[in-house]
């Protein structure tokens, strides 16, 4: 067992659990938008920030999600050091994409009502949930990263319809911030596109039959129940 | 592109992922970029997914999806090139070629390219040709520049009907030319390199003529001995992939063919594997 004190309240945690996990267990809200459980942690919103401190030392500003807890550690998750890194962070994500819902809210929740970035309307963050979704919970590994600073995106190599996709949908299930776009009009540019090509393509995929689908409501569904 | 070529890359690095770049870097080397059959290969072979390989392939400027042009020219668009007026001399580029910065001419002659600084900030704007650099470039010197490289710069007049002639190399990792112009074996300049072999380190100089096995050492080669080959310049080992079909137990040391192709030898004494590929 680990001995720490987060927000003055001292402590006692098991061996590896992270600071966000520690927390969220006492009740302390730390927000997150790259976390999700049953996934391992990235650290990429950087939302979950909090500041630590040991006796005699400065503080500093980590990634909870993916801090492990130590003896000895003095947590902040609410000071106002870290609120205010909070409030950059979340501006800069209503400048990319400010019509997330979940990021919405998490503005509302902290009182951000204006962005004071060049406004932009990106509908991916880089958050990697999707990448890690599809390759920890779906065992697909069907998207990943590619390309570097501004050029970085997610998809599929080539560009084209990955095999190792079994068009579950968990991808955009789990995406904070395309919210499940559909792209009936341009079905060329979906994930999915099942809806538009009146032939289900995940039908045709057998060997997942048993297999979880996200896709809810999913037109490909109602096409077989009706046959 | 053969199946057992890539393969035969991947055993090299043990196919291990913490070897992609590596892998990568010799898929480039041979093939002048990454086909999408190769990035394949290199998945199943290191049980890796697609994804990840092609992660790493799109992530380095230097690896290139698409095939590239017989000819490579960057222009430097660092800060001091920048500032000394190297986009002028990128459009120049891209009038005279037709083709946008990263893109190939039809005639996959030519592939032009930017990249951010070549460390020479003082000569800007640096242009490079097939590894030649240009320097304090102007915007009238570009035609002059795409002339010269397409006409092969030092080239190199192969006769077909002549089974010697001279070929002029430079190292496959920088590019720095590797001829002796003052050390003349068969009355022609020299290809020097360092060798290292038996825990001595020397140069070697061997004759430009190809078909000449005429070779000359700072320490005495004993016969059948394999050595270690390295640029003079950059001093990475020079060892390609291809084994040596006339002994079948080295991997042929690569050079570069100035005005196109490759030249191949084996590092082993007394052998006299060497191939001549230019093709590429």
């Amino acid at each position: 067992m680990i001995t720490l004190k987060i927000n003055d309240l001292e402590v006692q945690v098991e061996q590896g659990t992270t600071l966000l996990e520690a927390a969220r267990s006492l009740g302390f809200p730390i927000p997150t938008l790259c976390h999700m459980e049953g996934l391992s942690p990235y650290g990429a919103c950087r939302l979950c920030v909090v500041e630590i401190s040991r006796e005699n030392t400065g503080s500093r500003l980590v990634t909870s999600c993916t801090y492990p807890v130590e003896n000895d550690l003095i947590v902040k998750t609410a000071s106002e050091r870290v609120l205010k890194a909070r409030r950059i962070i979340i501006e800069l994500l209503l400048a990319s994409s400010p019509q997330s819902k979940i990021i919405q809210d998490i503005a509302a929740e902290h009182g951000v009502r204006q962005q004071r970035f060049r406004q932009e309307y990106e509908d991916c963050i880089l958050c990697g949930l999707c990448v890690r979704m599809c390759k920890e919970q779906m065992v697909a590994e069907a998207i990943g990263f590619q390309g570097r600073g501004d050029n970085r995106k997610i998809g599929t190599p080539f560009d084209t319809p990955a095999d190792e996709c079994r068009l579950c949908g968990g991808c955009m299930y789990v995406c904070p911030a395309c919210q499940l776009r559909c792209t009936y009009t341009q079905p060329e540019k979906a994930i999915c596109g099942g809806c538009a090509n009146l032939q289900p393509p995940c039908v045709d995929k057998e060997k997942f039959d048993d297999m979880m689908c996200y896709m809810e409501p999913c037109v490909a569904c109602e096409i077989i129940k009706e046959k | 592109m053969k199946r057992e070529n890539i393969v035969n890359i991947v055993k090299k690095h043990h196919g291990k992922l913490g070897n992609v770049i590596s892998i990568l870097e010799d898929i480039q080397f041979q093939y002048r970029y990454l086909p999408e059959d190769a990035l394949k290969i290199v998945a199943e072979e290191t049980d890796k997914s697609i994804v990840d390989i092609y992660g790493v392939a799109t992530f380095y400027k230097s690896f290139s999806l698409k095939p590239r042009g017989k000819h490579l020219i960057s222009v430097c668009l660092g800060t001091a090139c920048h500032v000394k007026g190297g986009p002028a001399v990128a459009k120049e580029f891209e009038k005279h070629l037709k083709i946008r910065t990263g893109e190939t001419t039809k005639d996959n002659k030519f592939s032009l390219e930017t990249v951010n600084c070549l460390g020479a900030c003082a000569l800007g704007p640096v242009v490079v040709a097939d590894g030649h650099y240009f320097s304090k470039v102007k915007t009238s010197d570009v035609k002059m520049i795409i002339d010269r490289a397409s006409k092969g710069i030092d080239k190199v007049y192969v006769k077909t009907d002549q089974r010697i002639f001279p070929i002029e190399v430079s190292c496959p990792r920088c590019n720095h030319g590797l001829m002796d112009q003052n050390y003349l074996i068969d009355g022609h300049p020299s290809i020097r390199l360092t060798t290292s072999f038996n825990r001595q380190h020397g140069w070697i100089r061997l004759s430009s003529l190809y078909g000449s096995f005429s070779v000359e050492s700072e320490f005495k080669i004993p016969s059948d001995t394999l050595v270690h080959v390295f640029c003079p310049h950059c001093h990475q080992e020079l060892t390609g992939t291809l084994e040596c079909p006339e002994c079948n137990s080295a991997n042929m040391v690569p050079m570069i063919v100035r005005g196109g192709g490759i030249v191949q030898i084996c590092p082993r004494r007394g052998c006299e594997g060497h191939m001549l590929d230019v093709t590429y």
